[in-house]
């Protein structure tokens, strides 16, 4: 391959498992780097995303900042991906979706024991928090869905040598999981 | 020597009375379904087993076999529409898979893995679904609930006791218990019901059993579920009730 693809990662409102099961890949990650290299991403410590062929992103949509992430991800990358539960259903962050966001803050931050004379957090570096949780496809348009919590190391492994082949990515019985 | 209908291609024979669903199935030609139950009549209400024969859409599970029928079945066209139903579903509910303890059993998430369904897509209305934990035994879960009735019939015609029905139209049905506090723990609901057994999905679970089969070793992480036809061919229920469809038995 004459021109390596540009990929991007990062993590929204989720907990970084997903990263980590990429790394399952394991020593798949030489043959990776043969094909691919890295823009911005927790690997690199890159802080804003150019342009790229690949966006993969962890997480769903829990605060504003979360959204410009999202959205500079979408301006920079001609396939973005979703990976894992919370980027594709809002997963265990949206557990709270039920729930009004005002009454959550004030049990966590003052009502709950324990936390006598404490507040709730307003420093303005802070994003501020979003209504509800989002998958990512509500706020932009996704490519593709790499569905698990996280999806095996195998199955990331699967999806992304497809789609760099130029298939259409196929995870098969034991790749694909929700769980 | 019994009559045949053409599935896909292939010869299915059939007895007289049964119904393309469970000819296929009891041949070992697997039909996606949800609301399909072996020991129970059907309900053609989840439209999964949606199939074509002689060019039209008909729910195969209520459909009666005949010689000669052309049903096609595993077609793009209709495996298209199936994982639009699936789709919908998991956006209608709350289906958290990771924190679900039905994981790896569930007839729902292994229809999604079957038709490489990689996300729900639609905007999820994440409903608002109390769980209902008054009884000391059951676990109650609506948030997962994908209106099959398969509870309702198995408690009004296998146990005899109602515990189950649904209520309301349209989007807002909902499943409800039968009492008049609307709790399971004033219902005569119990562990041996058939009602226990059947749910498809996790809104009916027995307390304190969830993670004895570990995730990953479960009936649909061994095989896909288009492998297990056999399981879900016609049948009697057996005196203890039990049945291998069934989440594994407590």
């Amino acid at each position: 391959m004459s021109k390596k693809l540009r990929v991007a990662t990062t993590s929204l409102a989720g907990c970084f498992g997903c990263h980590m099961s990429f790394l399952d890949i394991d020593e798949r990650l030489f043959p990776l780097l043969e094909l691919v290299e890295f823009d911005r991403s927790p690997l690199t410590d890159i802080k804003h995303c150019g342009p790229c062929d690949i966006g993969i992103v962890e997480g769903g949509i829990c605060n504003a900042e979360n959204v410009h992430v999202l959205r500079e991800f979408r301006k920079n990358c001609k396939i973005l991906i979703a990976i894992g539960a919370c980027a594709i259903n809002g997963g265990l962050p949206a557990q709270r979706n039920h729930l009004d966001l005002g009454s959550c803050m004030t049990e966590v931050y003052l009502t709950e024991p324990g936390l006598a004379h404490g507040h709730i957090p307003n420093d303005p570096e802070l994003p501020l928090p979003l209504d509800k949780v989002h998958p990512l496809h509500e706020v932009v348009k996704i490519d593709y869905f790499i569905p698990g919590c996280p999806p095996s190391g195998d199955a990331i492994w699967k999806f992304l040598t497809d789609l760099i082949a130029g298939k259409t990515p196929e995870l098969g019985h034991g790749r694909i999981k929700y769980d | 020597m019994s009559e045949t209908f053409q599935l896909d291609g292939n010869a299915v024979p059939f007895e007289p009375g049964q119904t393309v669903m469970q000819a296929a199935l009891a041949a070992g030609n697997y039909i996606p379904h949800l609301c399909y139950h072996p020991e129970f009549k059907p309900h053609g209400s989840c439209k999964l087993c949606t199939v074509k024969v002689n060019g039209r859409t008909v729910a195969s599970c209520t459909m009666p076999a005949e010689a000669g029928l052309n049903v096609e079945s595993d077609i793009e066209e209709l495996n298209a529409l199936r994982r639009t139903l699936v789709q919908m579903l998991f956006a209608e509910g709350n289906h958290f898979c990771p924190s679900c303890e039905k994981s790896g059993n569930c007839v729902l998430q292994a229809l999604g893995y079957d038709l490489e369904v990689h996300t729900a897509g639609f905007r999820h209305l994440y409903p608002d679904r109390p769980v209902d934990a008054s009884h000391p035994d059951i676990l109650l879960d609506f948030n997962r609930c994908i209106l099959c009735e398969l509870c309702v019939r198995a408690s009004s015609e296998v146990d005899g006791k109602n515990v189950f029905a649904l209520s309301g139209r349209g989007i807002t049905k909902h499943l409800i218990v039968n009492a008049e506090s609307g709790l399971l723990k004033d219902t005569d609901i119990a562990l041996a019901d058939k009602a226990m057994q059947v749910c498809p999905v996790g809104v009916i679970l027995h307390k304190r059993v969830g993670f004895s089969q570990p995730i990953g070793k479960r009936r649909f992480d061994i095989r896909p579920i288009s492998a297990q036809a056999l399981d879900d061919a016609p049948r009697q229920a057996d005196a203890s009730g039990s049945c291998a469809a069934c989440e594994g038995a407590p």
